[in-house]
């Protein structure tokens, strides 16, 4: 089951990222949904389940980018993020919205330093020195995740609420 | 089943993974060198595990062989240490023979450039007092030599034969204080007497005041005392005063090394001056 809502997140999230993102910020990718669904899968499940997801979403970034990049980057970056993140879930309390924030902040920052690391490790391309970017996408991905999680926490119990309110009976 | 079960071995499992993925990604790059970085990553990290299973074999043969297997460099050492000391004798004793083949290759060009007819002699001893400056040479009576015949080496006069036995001969030397010889001056011809000062140095006497004698000036022989050869080099003027007198004070630095002899020509032929005298006396005896 766990594993069908990680194949399942990730793929809306590629839908998400090859669709709407690039229209967010006038062009500039600022959020990267599959890496919110990884650290978020981490989070919720654990290093293993975020080691998974970082796998299969990675490759599956990698593969549909195939044309620019080498295949396994992006996954390389992805496991080792969700492993980290997974293993800081169950170390550490991160259930309030800062601590999430601060997860999803350092995660992608992670993310980012093995991407580009590795990239220029192997000379294959020269990505120059993106600061800014990133930082304001590990804004952007703290943000998303921390609504991500309130949505996820808070939705079936708005529900739940809209359910015995209308089973509740009317006074006359 | 634990064994199996990779939530209780997600060290594991994430190592694999990563090895995974980087091999993938090597599998797909190539380095600088247009190799696939997977076989140059393999053939990198195997080499440096070649190279540190050379260095801990180096070391431990290099342990063997400096600090246990030594049972047979003490003997090596020994036989080597005699090896070098008499190799050191034998240098030394090929250094002797080349300074005295030297010396004795100067006496033999000395003497193929004169005409007069010398013969080579050894000195074997020195005077018995320092008062006294003479030298003893191996060849006496038996092989020509007799007294107030000259000795010179090719740097210049040495002295004069005042005693010949058979088999050896006492030579005064020029330094000495009773020893003398006629000199001049070479470059202004001015003429005088060299005469021993008793040290390592000359004397010349009776110049006169009027003489064009400088510093440098080079000292050789007159002829005239039916001794010395005319022209052989005696010294060079060290140094000249006036004394007041009618001749001056001049000291002469001697052309040969006192110190350092070891072989001389002594000259057989007959100066004119003593040809002359000879002839001289035996008219008179007439």
């Amino acid at each position: 089951m766990k594993v069908l809502w990680v194949v399942a997140g990730t793929a809306l999230a590629l839908a998400l990222q090859t669709t709407a993102a690039r229209f967010l910020a006038g062009g500039a990718i600022i959020v990267d949904f599959v890496l919110v669904v990884v650290i978020y899968a981490a989070l919720a499940s654990g290093p293993v389940t975020g080691l998974f997801a970082g796998t299969f979403a990675g490759f599956v970034q990698d593969t549909l980018s195939a044309g620019s990049g080498v295949i396994g980057i992006g996954g390389l970056a992805k496991t080792i993020v969700g492993f980290l993140t997974g293993l800081v879930g169950t170390q550490f309390i991160v259930a309030q919205g800062p601590s999430r924030f601060v997860t999803f902040f350092i995660g992608t920052l992670l993310h980012a330093a093995m991407f580009i690391g590795v990239s220029v490790l192997l000379g294959l391309r020269d990505l120059g020195r993106p600061y800014t970017a990133v930082l304001e996408q590990a804004v952007g991905n703290a943000l998303v995740g921390v609504i991500a999680f309130q949505l996820a926490e808070f939705a079936p119990g708005a529900v739940e609420r809209r359910r015995l309110n209308s089973r509740r009976p009317r006074r006359p | 089943m634990s064994l199996l079960d990779f939530r209780q071995r997600s060290g594991y499992l994430f190592l694999a993974v990563i090895v995974g993925h980087v091999i993938l990604i090597s599998a797909q790059v190539n380095s600088r060198g247009g190799v696939p970085v997977l076989e140059a990553v393999t053939f990198g990290a195997f080499s440096e595990a070649q190279r540190g299973t050379s260095s801990v074999v180096g070391a431990i043969r290099d342990v063997w062989n400096r600090y246990l297997a030594l049972r047979a460099v003490r003997d090596e050492n020994d036989t080597l240490q005699r090896e070098l000391a008499s190799a050191r004798v034998k240098l030394q004793e090929q250094a002797a023979l080349l300074g005295r083949a030297e010396g004795l290759a100067r006496l033999l060009d000395l003497k193929g450039h004169t005409s007069l007819s010398t013969t080579a002699a050894a000195i074997i001893a020195s005077g018995a007092t320092s008062d006294f400056r003479t030298v003893t040479l191996d060849k006496g009576s038996v092989h020509g030599l007799s007294k107030d015949m000259a000795v010179i080496v090719p740097s210049g006069v040495v002295g004069r034969v005042v005693l010949a036995s058979a088999r050896a001969s006492k030579v005064q030397l020029l330094i000495d204080r009773n020893a003398a010889a006629g000199a001049l001056i070479e470059r202004s011809r001015a003429q005088g007497v060299v005469v021993g000062a008793g040290e390592d140095t000359l004397r010349l006497d009776f110049v006169s005041e009027v003489s064009d004698v400088v510093v440098g000036d080079q000292v050789v022989t007159s002829g005239i005392d039916g001794i010395f050869p005319k022209g052989f080099a005696i010294g060079r003027v060290s140094d000249v005063q006036k004394s007041g007198g009618a001749y001056r004070r001049i000291s002469v630095q001697p052309a040969v090394g006192f110190g350092s002899l070891e072989d001389v020509l002594v000259v057989l032929t007959p100066t004119q001056a003593a040809l002359a005298a000879t002839v001289g006396s035996t008219g008179a005896a007439k």
